[in-house]
Parts: structure tokens; C-alpha cells; sequence
């Protein structure tokens, strides 16, 4: 994903690729983010913190306008979320709830569908459609399980099918809603690897975690969330681990949770996992 | 068996039957993947009022089939994209009304409920050649836009919010498989009727992925099943002298059947990697 389609803009001029103004978002009559601002600068890996329930989810998800919000506003690339029609400019990763639906599909398939920002309607892959194809199931280590059916996957793989499909949008900007969660301690470090030759290749990324890990001397900023108000938003050194203190009374950095799922179980066992 | 060609009715019955078997598992292999796979069901049931809005006005009954059941379609559509708590009520709602409209219609026309029984079952070996003309091409219509829009119409289906970030017309897409839905309903009416129609949109598809890996794969044998309850059975029932609706049916059940029996013989031969 060297990003060779998209024009080399000077990062100063440029808008930033996402600016989150003043959101306030309502679900179901309850006030889940209040006044909440976020900015991802061009080439800037950006993690968003923050306890369950703290509103991480439901602001990537207005990011991208998946959530209406009821107050602020969303600019993508310097455009207001409504009038943003360069989808291919963002790739998105979502929570792995639904990576399986009611017909089988292979692992090609659905990365294949991170090409329709770009693909014509009635017409066939093109060239450029199979090398990103290609590369972004290299990349996510799952080139020789691409004829399988996800299904036949387990979690942590499955998660690199959603990553697969992002990545082969061949976007400027990741949104990344919780890539690591359930990913085994090999697999962290994988996925570390990965965000780094991404954000060195000038990727911009906002994505959610419980925990920074191996990721840590990758990322520019980290964004802490609590009761949906932005709590921190800065470097990634002892202030970030006194908010986080405060936020979630624990001790951050080590491979530990930040917290605890509450009473939530395991999202899936991540023993015998390949690669990652 | 081929003197069955030389009567008309029988080679537009089986013409009619190469166009349903074809068209309704290329819409039904999306509404199994959404897990929609009783949406078919009830837009059948909508397609009755349609039907009996026909005989009551004197307009062809096929023509108002397809108005009401893709309103019918659009309106679902509608309630989805709004409320989903109250969908499900509203859904039943409609799909009684659509039934419940249809007797009552039906009965204003001064038509008794027989008349209704070419509708509900299917009587293939009536169907007109101006009827055949319309069934033609709005199966042809089916088979291109499923085919062509299948990795749109899939990813829609697959993760509709992913789908909605890639900035596909998401509504659209989703009526369209709902409309599409309606209208290969009203297309297969004739053939297998309105109380098994939906049983050949999603037979067919349950049978393919038995034995099948991708989407893809899964599709097109769905079609190829389809195709061949759908001959099959207006053949057996010319044959045996069944009615052709509940013959295909059966068919694809079979089909189904032996397919799960071959599906579960190779998952033990060849086991399925796990990693």
C-alpha cells in the first residue's frame, strides 16, 4: 500500500484528513459524546483510549457517519462529512461482529469488496483491483487461506480479513475500531509491524484500543476518552498514563488491559493462531 | 418424453420454468446472506392482494402482482431503514394484510377463492404467450442486475455498514434487492405459485452451499439447481401427473438432500483446516 494514486499534497497545506468539531452525539435519548474534538493530521497515527462505555466506538463510527450526530461537525479532507463523496480516500475497519453472514465467502471476496469505492458498477476486477487485493492479503499474512471460506477462520484471522479489506481500499486515512481486540501477543507485534510500514508510507490512522502494546513508539497522539468528553489528547508519556489512571485505575503500557472487559468473556479462544 | 414438446402450452410452460428456476435462486442467494431468507414469503403473501386487485379491476393479474408486491418491497425497505423494533409487527402486519386483502378483494370481484388457486399454487400449463413475453423479460431483467451488481448487492448484504463507508448506495441497493425480490415473486407465481415461490429462491441456495466454498460458487450452482427442479419438475409432473409448483419444490429439496449427505461425506474425507 504505497499509496501511488493519491496526489502528494504538502502535508502543512493540505486540510487535515479528519477533524472532528464539537461532536455531540445522542443514542437512544442518552448524551453518549459531549463536545468532542479530535483531529488526525496527514501521516499521523492517532489511538483513541478510553474504559467501555466510554464513547471510543460510537465516535470513529460518526467519523465516518455511521452515527448522526446531533451537534459539531465531521470534515473529512477539509470536506463536511455529507458532501465527503472520496470514499477511497478512507478504509475502514469495523469491531469483528459480523465478518460471517448466511452464504459462505471466501476471504478474497469479501477483502475484494474494499475495492468497490473504486471499482466501476457491471465491470470486472481490474488489474490495479487484484494487486491491491494481493498485497493487502500478503501484508495481513492470509495469502495462502484466500480461497477459504471466512468461516473456517478463527477470530484472530477473521480480524485480519476486516484489516485485509481496509488496506486493499488502498485509503489515505484507517479508521480502525478495535483491530487488536481478542489478537494474541504474536499477533500484536505483527500488527505493529504493519502500522508502522503504514504510517512510514504516510498513512494517516485514528484506531481504537484497550492497550498501546508493541504499537507504542508508533503512534504521534493518544486520545483519552471518559464519559464521552475528551479527557486527554497529547503525547504518549506519564500524563497520558495519569489520565489514564484516573480514567481507568490501572497501570498503563504493559501488556496488560488498560481494564477489564466487564463481566464480558474472552471474545474468542486465541490459542493456535498462525503467524499472528 | 420429448412429444411433451409438441404441445404449446407445455413449451411455454417449460419456457416459463427455465426463467424462474434461473431467476429466483440469483435474487434468493442475497436474501439467504442477509438472512431475509422469509422476506419471499411474505412479499407472496402481498402479491395475492396485487393479484386480486387484478381481477377486480380487470387489469391482468400479473401486472398488478408486480406493483403491489414491489410497493409492497419498497415499504419494507422503508420500516427497515427507520424503526427496526417495530419492524418486525409491521412486517407481519403486511404480510397478513397482503393475504387477508387478497380473499377480501378477491371476494368483491365475485371470484370464489378458486380463482385464487391459479395464484397460490401455480397453473404453469395455462400461462399465455403474452404472459410468457412478460416473464421472459423480467427474468432476464432478474439474471443481468444480479449478476452484474453481485459484488455490490454481496458487500451490502455481507456488512452494510462497511458498504455505507465505501460510500455504495446502501438504500438503494437494499430496495433493489427487496423490488427484485417482488418481482421475480410475481414472475415464478405461474410457475410454482405464490405459497411456494419463496421455497425457490432459498432451496436452491441452501442445497449450492452445501457442497460449495464462495460466494460465487454458491450462486451460480443455485441458479444451475434451480434451473434443473424448475424443468424437472414441469417434466415429472407431465409425466406422473402432478401439479408442477409443488413438484419443483420437491425437486429442489431432493437436491437439497443429497447435497447435504455429499457435503457431510467429503467435510469427513477432506477436513476442513481449522487454521
Amino acid at each position: 500500500m504505497t499509496d501511488s494514486a493519491s496526489p502528494a499534497v504538502p502535508r502543512d497545506s493540505a486540510p487535515p484528513p479528519l477533524a472532528v468539531e464539537g461532536v455531540s452525539v445522542a443514542l437512544d435519548g442518552r448524551l453518549v459524546l459531549h463536545d468532542v474534538s479530535l483531529q488526525v493530521s496527514a501521516g499521523e497515527f492517532v489511538v483513541l483510549l478510553g474504559a467501555n462505555g466510554s464513547g471510543k466506538s460510537t465516535l470513529v463510527r460518526a467519523s465516518v457517519g455511521l452515527v448522526p450526530t446531533i451537534a459539531g461537525r465531521v470534515l473529512l479532507f477539509g470536506t463536511p462529512l455529507p458532501d465527503f463523496e472520496q470514499r477511497a480516500r478512507i478504509g475502514y475497519v469495523p469491531q469483528r461482529t459480523r465478518a460471517v453472514a448466511g452464504v459462505p465467502a471466501t476471504v478474497d471476496e469479501v477483502v475484494a469488496s474494499g475495492r468497490l469505492s473504486r471499482r466501476r458498477w457491471f465491470a470486472p476486477r481490474t488489474g490495479a483491483d487484484r494487486a491491491a487485493i494481493d498485497d493487502a492479503l500478503e501484508r495481513v499474512d492470509l495469502a495462502d487461506r484466500r480461497r477459504s471460506p471466512v468461516s473456517e477462520l478463527s477470530g484472530g484471522q477473521q480480524q485480519r480479513v476486516l484489516i485485509a479489506r481496509a488496506l486493499a481500499t488502498e485509503a489515505e486515512l484507517l479508521v480502525m475500531d478495535e483491530p487488536t481486540a481478542g489478537v494474541d501477543h504474536d499477533s500484536q507485534h505483527d500488527l505493529a509491524t504493519l502500522m508502522g510500514d503504514l504510517v512510514h508510507a504516510g498513512t494517516s490512522v485514528l484506531l481504537v484500543a484497550h492497550e498501546l502494546g508493541p504499537m507504542a513508539p508508533l503512534i504521534d497522539r493518544a486520545v483519552v476518552l471518559e464519559d464521552g468528553r475528551v479527557r486527554y489528547d497529547g503525547a504518549v508519556d506519564h500524563r497520558l498514563d495519569e489520565a489514564l489512571g484516573h480514567a481507568a485505575h490501572a497501570h498503563f503500557g504493559s501488556t496488560e488491559h488498560a481494564h477489564r472487559h466487564t463481566g464480558a468473556p474472552p471474545r474468542e479462544g486465541i490459542s493456535g493462531e498462525g503467524a499472528w | 418424453m420429448i412429444e411433451l414438446l409438441d404441445y404449446d402450452f407445455m413449451r411455454r410452460a417449460l419456457l416459463a420454468a427455465v426463467f424462474t428456476g434461473l431467476a429466483a435462486p440469483a435474487i434468493g442467494v442475497f436474501l439467504v446472506h442477509r438472512r431475509l431468507s422469509l422476506l419471499g414469503d411474505g412479499l407472496g403473501h402481498v402479491a395475492l392482494t396485487g393479484v386480486a386487485l387484478g381481477l377486480l379491476t380487470g387489469v391482468a393479474p400479473l401486472v398488478t402482482a408486480i406493483a403491489v408486491s414491489a410497493l409492497g418491497a419498497l415499504l419494507i425497505e422503508l420500516l427497515r431503514a427507520k424503526g427496526r423494533t417495530s419492524g418486525d409487527v409491521a412486517l407481519a402486519m403486511l404480510f397478513y394484510g397482503g393475504i387477508a386483502g387478497g380473499v377480501l378483494l378477491a371476494n368483491l370481484a365475485d371470484e370464489s377463492a378458486a380463482s385464487l388457486n391459479a395464484y397460490l399454487f401455480g397453473a404453469i400449463t395455462t400461462v399465455s404467450s403474452g404472459e410468457l413475453v412478460l416473464v421472459g423479460a423480467l427474468g432476464v431483467v432478474i439474471i443481468v442486475l444480479c449478476l452484474g451488481l453481485s459484488p455490490q448487492l454481496f458487500a451490502v448484504c455481507q456488512d452494510e455498514e462497511h458498504a455505507r463507508v465505501s460510500g455504495l448506495p446502501v438504500w438503494l441497493l437494499s430496495a433493489l434487492i427487496s423490488v427484485l425480490a417482488a418481482v421475480t415473486i410475481t414472475v415464478a407465481m405461474r410457475t410454482v405459485g405464490l405459497l411456494l415461490v419463496s421455497a425457490l429462491m432459498v432451496v436452491p441456495v441452501a442445497a449450492s452451499q452445501q457442497v460449495t466454498r464462495s460466494f460465487r460458487s454458491t450462486h451460480l450452482l443455485a441458479m444451475a439447481i434451480g434451473l434443473a427442479a424448475a424443468i424437472g419438475g414441469v417434466v415429472a409432473s407431465y409425466e406422473v401427473e402432478t401439479s408442477p409448483g409443488p413438484t419443483i419444490v420437491m425437486l429442489a429439496i431432493g437436491a437439497f438432500a443429497v447435497l447435504a449427505v455429499v457435503g457431510a461425506l467429503r467435510r469427513r474425507v477432506r477436513p476442513a483446516p481449522t487454521r
